[in-house]
């Protein structure tokens, strides 16, 4: 039944990741992409990560795609130029490679690791919010604190980068 | 949902899916001249990792003794979507501010530095 | 495997009717309510008191004519209105409405008055699917091929992910002090009373929190104070002037529909959900279920009061004290709050 659940989630991952690659119409693609996180969301879910597909909703569908929204309203960009319009071959090549680096994963995913099969049964209750939270701030402290400041670089960076130069 | 019981979801399809979702990102990536639209497919890209690690952390997990090793793969997650946001933003000024300039986000018109 | 999901489709059954049924009551109690405050009578002409005036507004929506402007981008228009239901409707699974001793079912247990039982992240999975609520406002505005809807659209989703930080870190300091992102844990924490005489709601301990969040709540559905998104002498109607007929009703239903789910978080974080004041619910089992479903429903009903009665007292807010006071003001509010907790329950208060 999970398992079904699952492929769901997963067809529904590769159908909305083409529908926000090859469409023309920018709010069609952060729209597919919103789907897309969603179903990863799912994903996290099932895997029995709850906290991390409630983040993931909540910083990419609910923030991070909002911002890209704001940003196509604003240059009111309507429509664009078609897939791969001007670039014949590299077309051609382009997604020959990413079928290569495709294929690559899948092949050394199956040859070092080839075991399949059900997760054992480990400790309860890691996808609840206290391990990560625990772990941020005693074994990671520093990589959450150096998070921190990423941030507020990142924000000071946008709003300088974004400021008129009107006199 | 706890990993305390069985799910039948091999992680090798999670690998598999994460796969798949890179290669459509890279696709994006080299063949979309609109920035944003390179930008949403950097972002399918991110997300393939982002599942890479959470196949892996689902499929480790049990092989630890206590929850604080066990939790590694869920917080490199957890950074890489806060790297993602930061990056996001400060990406997206820089699209506008390409725009003031060529009136444009074709990155094929942003060829000033060229030799 | 099926008894669970029967007990969980009846569940949402339930939530669902009561839900789309408090609606059209809302409808009226705006209206009574507001001729209350203006001192006028209000509609009371159609049925008993005005009663039947909702049924007639639907009436009215569902034959209007269903228009469709020239040059709105068609996919984006139609979906706007959906997400909007869609998407108030799935936030309400999270919240527990009634008190659970140990009930089954034809042998099924019950397992809490809460649609979705085992979701140890309540809080956070309404909080993830509240913010997807910008959606319908931004694609209304968007698609609607209209200065004033783009307008509209833009602060209205503006406005909403400003409050929604402050929202979220309002409730910071009672997830810290319950220990748990679960709202039934959340809500069987505020039972007792503190220092004796003041019952062990959050609302008395973390007042600071509790104000941030309520001001933050009418921000996030759009209500006056907060109201500029869809000022009616300022924009037209603001991101859904293009609307017409069951479009309007779509966003109409949703704002009522955010409107019940934040009185019920209001309720269940801060008020003590179905705890009574002093005292225990004397009742046990399926009484007791009832009578604390009751308890909740009517302290629903006050904060759904509250709102409509602090719609037609205070004045707008204009957008730019708006902006300032979501981020100058909220933000450093709650997150003293949080500081608060932090230090109450390192010495051991909380």
């Amino acid at each position: 039944m999970v398992t079904y659940v699952f492929l769901a989630a997963a067809a529904l991952a590769v159908i909305f990741a083409i529908l926000t690659v090859v469409p023309r119409n920018p709010m069609i693609n952060v729209l597919s992409l919103v789907v897309l996180f969603f179903s990863m969301a799912a994903i996290f879910a099932i895997l029995g990560m709850d906290f991390l597909a409630a983040i993931q909703v909540i910083v990419y569908s609910g923030a991070i795609l909002v911002l890209f929204l704001f940003v196509i309203m604003l240059l009111n960009i309507r429509k664009v130029a078609p897939f791969g319009s001007g670039r014949r071959w590299q077309a051609l090549i382009g997604t020959l490679v990413a079928a290569g680096i495709g294929a690559m994963v899948l092949v050394i995913a199956g040859l070092l690791l080839p075991e399949q099969g059900s997760v054992l049964p480990g400790v309860a209750d890691l996808g609840t919010a206290v391990p990560i939270g625990k772990a941020l701030l005693s074994t990671h402290l520093f990589a959450f604190e150096f998070i921190t400041l990423v941030l507020v670089a990142s924000i000071v960076g946008s709003v300088y980068l974004g400021r008129r130069e009107d006199r | 949902m706890t990993p305390a019981e069985l799910v039948p979801v091999p992680y090798t399809w999670v690998l598999a899916l994460s796969a798949v979702l890179f290669a459509i990102g890279v696709v994006g990536v080299l063949l979309r001249r609109n920035g944003i639209a390179i930008f949403l497919s950097l972002e399918i890209m991110l997300n393939a990792a982002n599942l890479a690690f959470a196949a892996f952390a689902y499929r480790f997990a049990a092989g630890h003794a206590t929850a604080a090793a066990a939790i590694d793969g869920q917080v490199f997650i957890f950074f890489v979507i806060a790297v993602a946001a930061a990056e996001a933003a400060v990406g997206l000024a820089l699209f506008i501010v390409l725009h003031r300039l060529k009136d444009s986000i074709d990155v094929d018109r942003a060829n000033i530095l060229r030799w | 495997m099926w008894a669970e999901v029967a007990v969980v489709a009846v569940k949402l059954a339930f939530v669902l009717a009561v839900m789309l049924t408090t609606v059209p009551i809302m409808v009226w109690v705006e209206r009574r309510g507001s001729a209350l405050i203006q001192d006028r009578l209000g509609p009371n002409r159609v049925g008993p008191f005005g009663l039947l005036q909702p049924v007639i507004d639907v009436v009215k929506l569902l034959t209007k004519e269903n228009l469709r402007p020239e040059g709105v981008q068609t996919f984006l228009y139609l979906l706007a209105p959906v997400i909007a239901i869609a998407i108030s409707l799935s936030t309400f699974i999270a919240v527990p409405f009634a008190r659970d001793s140990g009930l089954s079912v034809f042998g099924q247990p019950v397992d809490g008055f809460i649609v979705a039982p085992n979701l140890n992240i309540g809080i956070l999975y309404i909080f993830a699917i509240a913010s997807l609520a910008v959606y319908s406002v931004v694609l209304a505005g968007w698609a609607s091929n209209n200065k004033f809807a783009l307008y509209g659209g833009i602060r209205a989703s503006a406005q909403a992910i400003s409050y929604e930080l402050a929202m979220t870190i309002a409730v910071v300091g009672v997830l810290m002090s319950a220990g748990s992102l679960h709202l039934q844990q959340i809500v069987d924490a505020q039972t007792g009373t503190w220092l004796g005489f003041l019952p062990r709601w959050n609302v008395f301990p973390q007042f600071l929190g509790a104000v941030t969040f309520m001001v933050a709540v009418f921000a996030e559905t759009n209500r006056l104070p907060f109201d500029l998104p869809e000022a009616e002498a300022e924009l037209v109607a603001g991101y859904h002037t293009e609307y017409s007929s069951m479009g309007f009703a779509a966003f109409y239903m949703s704002e009522y529909l955010h409107m019940i789910v934040g009185a019920s978080l209001i309720t269940v974080i801060f008020f003590g959900g179905w705890n009574l004041p002093w005292i225990d619910i004397p009742f046990d089992g399926w009484a007791g279920a009832l009578f604390s479903m009751g308890v909740f429903s009517s302290k629903v009903a006050f904060f759904m009061w509250f709102f409509v009665w602090v719609r037609w007292t205070l004045p707008r807010f204009r957008y730019d004290q708006l902006m300032a006071l979501g981020w100058k003001v909220m933000i450093p509010l709650a997150t003293l709050n949080f500081l608060w907790v932090g230090v109450g329950l390192a010495l051991g208060y909380f």
